[in-house]
């Protein structure tokens, strides 16, 4: 379990990536949820039952053929480690994200892409968000970025944030 | 980003701080605003003190440590009372606050030049010894060194107001409105025992009224919602419950063959001293935060973990600018993600273990924000010196000594220490309770069945004084006390005992996993073999 030395997932680690002709119909969950915990809301909120977990600390896995994309899971995800991808017909991704912190995003803000080790890998549009008072405070974003870094983005903040 | 003004956060994207009007207390003399709902030692921070007190030897500057009234390293003189822990009581306007240690105040301490000095003439237990011999002599010196140890000086002011004495008759007492203490009230309470729970803060909810993150667990364990939320469900479903009595500001100080002693604080003036006759208690008081051994580690500027949070997600006082969180479990990333909610910069974690100690995910959402977390290191030391102005790490050798050569120097203005909790154990040992020293459990541990019975018949513990898990764990054992304690009773019939059944077989299940197996393992060690069959 290197992942725990480093405290983000390296390639071999991931779950499998769903196909590029999945990731092209509809969004799709991907959960980066490798460590066997006592938690389960994502597997009890999926009403497609996509996600199969055998019990409470088993890590859940995601069946991407029954999977929807109806954001159920991303909403309640205690762990901030679900990500819904997609692949646009234009060439360009999409990952929606959990997001809390303040200022708020909008749609049209142009934000800073980081991937899982924190380095920023580019700038990214928000082309759709769930306001936080719909969700208890946690804002669903959505950023259209360049199709191959749906596998990277993992975090975005405003452009001028500073660390 | 976000807006703070005079210390206080203005905005948070979790919590909405709704603060009382404002008032004005004096420190040392000079008046400090505040907002009516904070603790003096919250208001003193927000407008920039640090020292809050010296020690005792050394005169060495101190601030606070725990924030929740454990520590004692926030004691000041209140309203000429001394020795009063400013973050237990609440600002009223005209209050007077003074430091009781150090001259002239604890913030410019004369006599901390003087410690070398000082030490030689008068080593560690002198004042037994010397001046002695004439009674003026010793009564001078007895003032003189009182002001040197800041332990306070005799009250100035003459308590004037009233108590009175009442005798309380219960089927079951809970002591503590944490998520353990409530969980076991609102279980024993549902099936018709009559039950009274005390709590000594103004507020229920333990510690769970700090922790703005989702929780983890199962939906029916409310999986996915913020325990700032599930403490309030909690306390609405208690308040429902028509033969439940809760009583805040109360304190138990002891607990004799089944009978409990507290006080009960109503007003400044008015108080009730408590007798309450109890078939069956229920004892859920928490823990307290462990310190670690650092050069420097008593520096204000060192705060528990749960101390940092207390004052950011229940105050909305910024702790500092740049933090420093040294342990990687739980706490500390989930603290460090609060930090960067609140708008405050977190330079590091840092972990003596060769691998993180909390769940993953935890990490991953930090470490995606840029956070470093270093394994394998410890902090040598803390630097500056009236509060911290920076800490110094070091690899560590597999032997856990740290690597010469590998020293980084970290600035930060505040470090976090969040290396596990200890159960507040102490009125368990009072109450005549086996304990046992678990180190799987964070510490000295009642024995108990699986029932969470104790040694001494009809006491009770749930949540933290158990063991250290965490607020899931403690609702699910609250529930199993709970239930217990009114099926021995008489209440519930089977309906209770199949729910008691199935509440034991769930938190095996929840226990079932790798993050359990310490915790099964300890338990194993301080399970009593009779167990009190239905």
């Amino acid at each position: 379990m290197k992942y725990l030395e480093r405290g983000y997932l390296e390639r071999d680690e991931l779950p499998p990536f769903p196909s590029e002709e999945r990731l092209k119909k509809k969004a799709v969950a991907y959960i980066e949820c490798p460590q066997p915990i006592p938690c389960s809301p994502c597997y009890e909120s999926c009403p497609a039952n996509a996600i199969q977990m055998n019990n409470i600390n088993d890590p859940p896995k995601v069946d991407y053929e029954k999977c929807t994309g109806c954001m159920k899971c991303i909403r309640v995800c205690p762990g901030l480690a679900i990500f819904m991808l997609r692949l646009r017909d234009d060439g360009k991704g999409e990952v929606t994200l959990q997001y809390e912190f303040l200022p708020w995003l909008k749609k049209g803000d142009i934000v800073k892409l980081y991937n899982r080790k924190g380095e920023e890998i580019g700038e990214g549009v928000v082309n759709w968000v769930l306001p936080p008072e719909r969700n208890d405070n946690t804002s669903l974003v959505r950023v259209e970025v360049d199709a191959d870094l749906i596998f990277e983005v993992r975090a975005v903040r405003p452009a001028g944030w500073e660390r | 980003m976000v807006r703070t003004e005079i210390g206080r956060l203005q905005e948070h994207p979790i919590v909405d701080f709704r603060r009382g009007k404002e008032v004005t207390i004096y420190f040392n003399g000079k008046p400090i605003k505040a907002f009516e709902g904070e603790t003096v030692a919250a208001a003193l921070y927000a407008a920039g003190v640090r020292v809050f007190s010296r020690s005792f030897r050394w005169h060495r500057p101190r601030g606070f440590f725990c924030a929740i009234g454990k520590c004692s390293a926030c004691m000041m003189e209140v309203d000429g009372i001394p020795n009063v822990r400013t973050c237990k009581v609440y600002v009223r306007d005209g209050m007077q606050v003074r430091t009781q240690s150090g001259m002239p105040d604890a913030e410019k301490d004369m006599f901390s030049i003087l410690d070398d000095v000082i030490d030689k003439v008068f080593p560690h237990g002198s004042h037994y010894s010397k001046f002695t011999t004439s009674k003026k002599a010793r009564e001078f010196m007895v003032k003189r060194m009182r002001k040197f140890t800041g332990f306070g000086n005799p009250p100035k002011a003459v308590f004037s107001g009233n108590a009175d004495y009442e005798e309380i008759e219960t089927d079951i007492l809970v002591v503590g409105g944490g998520p353990g203490g409530m969980s076991a009230a609102i279980n024993a309470g549902k099936y018709g025992a009559k039950v009274l729970l005390v709590d000594e803060n103004p507020f229920l909810g333990g510690q769970l009224v700090k922790q703005t993150h989702r929780f983890f667990g199962s939906a029916k364990e409310r999986a996915g919602t913020r325990g700032i939320r599930i403490s309030q469900i909690l306390e609405d479903e208690l308040m429902s419950i028509e033969n439940v009595e809760v009583r805040k500001e109360t304190r138990v100080f002891g607990i004799y063959n089944g009978e409990a002693g507290a006080y009960q604080r109503i007003d400044e003036n008015y108080g009730k001293l408590l007798r309450i006759k109890a078939k069956k208690i229920v004892v859920a008081t928490g823990a307290y935060e462990r310190t670690l051994v650092f050069e420097n580690n008593d520096l204000p500027g060192v705060y528990g973990a749960g101390g940092v949070q207390t004052l950011m997600n229940v105050y909305g006082i910024k702790p500092g600018n740049m933090g420093l969180i040294v342990g990687s479990g739980n706490v500390g990333l989930i603290l460090t993600y609060q930090l960067m909610q609140a708008g405050v910069n977190v330079a590091a974690i840092v972990e003596a273990m060769p691998r993180i100690g909390g769940y993953f995910v935890h990490a991953a959402k930090v470490r995606r924000l840029g956070v470093p977390i270093y394994v394998r290191h410890t902090i040598l030391k803390a630097t500056g010196k009236k509060s911290v102005e920076g800490a110094v790490i070091a690899r560590l050798d597999d032997k856990w000594q740290p690597i010469p050569g590998t020293e980084k120097k970290i600035d930060c203005d505040f470090i976090c220490v969040a290396v596990g909790l200890s159960p507040t154990h102490e009125l368990l040992y009072q109450a005549g309770c086996k304990m046992k020293f678990v180190p799987e459990l964070g510490g000295i541990v009642p024995l108990r069945s699986r029932f969470n019975e104790t040694s001494v018949t009809g006491l009770y513990v749930a949540g933290d004084v158990a063991g250290i898990e965490e607020a899931t764990a403690a609702i699910m054992e609250g529930r199993i006390a709970g239930i217990h304690a009114a099926v021995t009773l008489g209440y519930g019939g089977d309906e209770a005992k199949k729910e008691l059944d199935e509440a034991v077989r769930e938190i095996e299940e929840f226990r079932a996993g790798p993050f359990g197996e310490r915790i099964v393992c300890g338990l194993e060690k301080c399970t009593l073999e009779s167990e009190v069959m239905l």
